[in-house]
C-alpha cells in the first residue's frame, strides 16, 4: 500500500467536501469546548466554595449568647444568658475535645490613621484565634500572652483596612492607629481572607487582645461570643456536647431548661456547602455529559447521512482497483484529521469560554488536563468510530454492492 | 481454448432474495480472443449486466469457470481481484460513475493513485495523455457536474484505459447518450481496439452492435447465439452521415 498516495487521496477528499468536513467537525467542536468549558467553571466555582469553607478555620464551634431559634419561636430564658470570660476558662480546663477557645467582643467603629478615617470592626480576641481561625498574618506577627495579660494598645489589621488607611500594597506595621481617640500600634497584617459565604469582606477588620477592647473601648464584663476549635474535626460534635453541659452547669439551668446559648459547630456548615458542592459538580458533570452527548449524535448523524454518497465512493474506487484497506486507511485518516482538528479548535473555544466566563464571575476557573484529555479522547473516539466503521462495512461489499448502495 | 483472453465455462450466478432465488445467469460458456472487439446483446433482465460485473471482477459468480488470460480468477482473494482491476481491467459504466466535486483529470488519475508506482507529474501526464486520447485534454481541470454526458462518459473511458489495460468492459456505454454522442464514443471505443485492447460491450442497440467484431446474444440467463457482424460498421466513417445541428445543443 502506498501510504503517500493514500493521504492524498485522504487530504482531496476532505477538500472537496469542506461542509460535510466542517459540519463533522463542529458536532467534535461543539462537545469538546463544552465539556471543557463546564467542567472548567464548575470545579472553579466548587474550589471557591471549599476555600471559602476552609477559610472559616478548621474545627471551629462558636458559642453565641442567645437561645437557637425552633420552629419560629424564640426561647429567651431570663436576661441573664451573657458569656462571661470565666466560661471560657472554664471550658479549656474541663473539655478535653477543646484544643483552643477564646472569648469574641466586637465593636464598630471609626479609626483614624494621620488624615485618613475607615468605620471597621475592631475584633478582641486570645491570640489563639491564629489557630481557631486559621487566619495567619501576611506580615509582622500576632499579638502574645503577655499583650493579653498587659490590655497592650497592639492591633493587626486586615487587607481591606491597610489598603483603605495607608494605600494599596503598603505594608504599616509599626504605624500607629487612632481607635476612640487611643493610640494602637499595628504590630501585624492579616492575609487576606476575602468574602465569607454571606458576601462580607473578612479582611475588613482590626484585631486587637481581648482584654484591650474589652476594658478599653468596651468597657463590658461580657464576650459577645466564644470560639473554639476541637481537637480533630471528628472530635467537634464531642467537644458541642462538653461545651454546651459545660455552660448548662455553669448557668445553672435546670433540666427542663432550654439552653440560653447556641453551639454552632463548623461540620453543620461545612456539610451542607459539602452537600452544595456535590451537587453542583453532578448538575456539571451531567451537563458535560450531555455535551458529549449531543456532540457526539452530530458527529454521527453527519457520518451516517453521507453513509449512502460514501458507499457509493467507495465502489467506485474498489471498481478502479482500491483494496479495502487503502479504503479504509483513507476513511480513518480522515477522521482522525477532523477529530483532532476539531478536537484542538474545541479546546481552545473551551479554554477562551471558560476564562471569558470567570471574568464575568470574578471566580477562578480551574482547567484540569483530566477535562481536556477526556474531552478530547470521547470525541476522538466517537468521530474515529463513526468515520471507520460504516467504511469497514463498505469496503467488505462486492465493489458492485458497494456501487449499488441506497 | 488456450489463447483466449477471456475464457468462463459453465458460468452460473444465483442472486438470493431470501427465500427466493433469481438465477440470473444458468451456465454462460463463452471465449473471447485478444484484440477481440465483442458486444453482449439481449433483452432487458436477460443478465448482460451480472455477466459483465462477475468477467469486471466487480462480482463473483455462484458457480463456474472464469479464467483471465488463463489465470483462474474464482481462485482470487480480494486483494487480488482489486490488483486485477487496477492493472489489467478497465470498466465503463452507464452511470459514468465518476467522483463527484472532482475534476476529470482526478477522476483519471484515480486508477494510478491506487497502484503505486509513479510520481505526481507522472500520474498527471498519464492521465493527461488518457484525456487527449478521447479528446478531453482541453477540460481537464473541469468538474464532472460541468461536463455534458457524453463528456462525462469519455471521462470514465479515460479513466478505464489510463491503466493500460488487456480489456476494457463498458456496460451500455451509450445508454444515456443521444445517437451522435454515442457514436462518437464507438469511434474511442474502435480505436483503443486497435491499438490492441480487448474490447467488451453490452448494448441493447442494433446499430451500436454493428461497430462490434462479434455479436453474443443472451436470452434468459444463457447465449442464445454468437453471431459475427457481416459489415461492420467503421465510427470514423459514421460520423460525418450523422446530422450535426441537435448535438451542438447538447455540448
Ligand atoms: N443485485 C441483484 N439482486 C437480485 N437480483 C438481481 C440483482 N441484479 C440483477 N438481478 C436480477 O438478475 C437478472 C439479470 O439482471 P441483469 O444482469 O441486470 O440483466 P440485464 O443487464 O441484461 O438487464 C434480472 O432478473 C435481475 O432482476
Ligand atoms: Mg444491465
Amino acid at each position: 500500500m502506498n501510504t503517500v498516495n493514500i493521504v492524498k487521496i485522504s487530504y482531496r477528499s476532505l477538500g472537496r467536501n469542506k461542509l460535510r468536513s466542517f459540519l463533522t467537525m463542529l458536532g467534535i467542536i461543539i462537545g469538546v469546548a463544552a465539556v471543557i468549558a463546564m467542567l472548567a467553571i464548575g470545579e472553579g466555582a466548587s474550589n471557591a466554595v471549599k476555600e471559602q469553607i476552609a477559610g472559616l478555620g478548621t474545627n471551629m464551634l462558636i458559642v453565641f449568647p442567645f437561645a437557637s431559634t425552633q420552629g419560629g419561636v424564640h426561647y429567651q430564658a431570663g436576661t441573664t444568658s451573657r458569656l462571661k470570660e470565666g466560661d471560657v476558662t472554664a471550658i479549656r480546663e474541663q473539655c478535653p475535645a477543646v484544643e483552643y477557645v477564646t472569648p469574641i467582643t466586637r465593636v464598630v467603629t471609626q479609626i483614624i490613621a494621620g488624615s485618613e478615617n475607615w468605620r471597621t470592626n475592631v475584633f478582641g480576641a486570645y491570640p489563639n484565634y491564629e489557630k481557631i481561625r486559621n487566619w495567619p498574618v501576611s506580615s509582622g506577627s500576632y499579638f502574645t500572652e503577655q499583650d493579653e495579660r498587659d490590655a497592650a494598645k497592639v492591633c493587626l489589621i486586615g487587607q481591606t483596612v491597610a489598603q483603605n488607611l495607608f494605600g494599596a500594597g503598603s505594608v504599616p506595621i509599626g504605624e500607629t492607629i487612632q481607635i476612640r481617640n487611643l493610640p494602637f500600634k499595628i504590630i501585624g497584617v492579616l492575609s487576606p481572607k476575602g468574602q465569607n459565604a454571606n458576601g462580607d469582606d473578612q479582611d475588613d477588620i482590626v484585631i486587637a487582645p481581648f482584654s484591650t477592647v474589652q476594658r478599653k473601648l468596651e468597657g463590658s464584663i461580657y464576650a459577645g461570643a466564644i470560639f473554639a476549635s476541637a481537637i480533630s474535626s471528628a472530635a467537634v460534635p464531642v467537644a458541642g456536647q462538653e461545651i454546651t453541659q459545660l455552660l448548662r452547669d455553669r448557668h445553672k439551668l435546670r433540666p427542663w431548661d432550654p439552653n440560653d446559648f447556641t453551639v454552632r459547630t463548623q461540620t453543620e456548615i461545612a456539610s451542607t456547602a459539602d452537600a452544595t458542592t456535590k451537587t453542583m459538580t453532578l448538575l456539571l458533570a451531567s451537563i458535560a455529559g450531555i455535551s458529549l452527548i449531543v456532540g457526539g449524535i452530530g458527529i454521527m448523524n453527519i457520518m451516517l447521512v453521507s453513509v449512502t454518497e460514501r458507499t457509493r465512493e467507495i465502489g467506485i474506487r474498489m471498481a478502479v482497483g482500491a483494496r479495502g484497506g487503502d479504503v479504509l486507511t483513507q476513511f480513518l485518516i480522515e477522521a482522525l484529521t477532523l477529530s483532532f482538528a476539531g478536537g484542538l479548535i474545541g479546546i481552545v473555544i473551551g479554554v477562551l469560554t471558560s476564562e471569558f466566563v470567570s471574568n464575568l464571575q470574578k471566580w477562578p476557573i480551574i482547567i484540569s488536563p483530566e477535562s481536556i484529555g477526556l474531552a478530547f479522547t470521547f470525541a476522538a473516539i466517537i468521530g474515529i468510530f463513526f468515520g471507520w466503521y460504516p467504511a469497514r462495512k463498505a469496503a467488505n461489499l462486492n465493489p458492485i454492492d458497494a456501487l449499488r448502495y441506497e | 481454448m488456450a489463447g483466449s483472453i477471456i475464457s468462463v465455462k459453465h458460468l452460473v450466478k444465483i442472486y438470493k432474495m431470501g427465500d427466493f432465488e433469481v438465477h440470473a445467469l444458468r451456465g454462460i460458456n463463452l471465449d473471447i480472443e485478444a484484440r477481440e472487439f465483442v458486444a453482449i446483446m439481449g433483452a432487458s433482465g436477460s443478465g448482460k449486466s451480472t455477466f459483465m460485473n462477475i468477467v469486471g471482477c466487480l462480482d463473483t459468480q455462484t458457480s463456474g469457470e472464469y479464467l483471465l488470460d488463463g489465470v483462474d480468477v474464482g481462485k482470487m482473494d480480494k486483494d487480488e481481484l482489486a490488483r486485477l482491476r487496477n492493472l489489467r481491467l478497465g470498466f465503463v459504466f452507464q452511470a459514468f460513475n465518476l467522483l463527484p466535486r472532482t475534476t476529470a483529470l482526478e477522476n483519471v488519475e484515480l486508477p494510478l493513485l491506487y497502484s503505486n508506482k509513479l510520481s505526481s507529474a507522472q500520474r498527471r501526464e498519464k492521465a493527461m495523455e488518457a484525456l487527449d486520447a478521447v479528446g478531453l485534454g482541453d477540460r481537464s481541470e473541469h468538474y464532472s457536474s460541468q461536463l455534458s454526458g457524453g463528456q462525462q462518459q469519455r471521462v470514465a473511458i479515460a479513466r478505464s484505459l489510463v491503466n493500460d489495460p488487456v480489456v476494457i468492459l463498458a456496460d451500455e456505454p451509450t445508454g444515456n447518450l443521444d445517437t451522435r454522442t454515442s457514436v462518437e464514443v464507438m469511434e474511442i471505443f474502435q480505436k483503443l481496439n486497435a491499438r490492441g485492447i480487448t474490447v467488451v460491450l453490452v448494448t441493447h442497440e442494433t446499430g451500436i452492435a454493428q461497430f462490434a467484431e462479434r455479436n453474443v446474444v443472451f436470452t434468459d440467463g444463457k447465449i442464445n447465439r454468437v453471431i459475427t457482424v457481416a459489415d461492420r460498421k467503421i465510427a470514423s466513417e459514421e460520423l460525418p452521415k450523422i446530422p450535426v445541428l441537435l448535438d451542438e445543443m447538447e455540448s
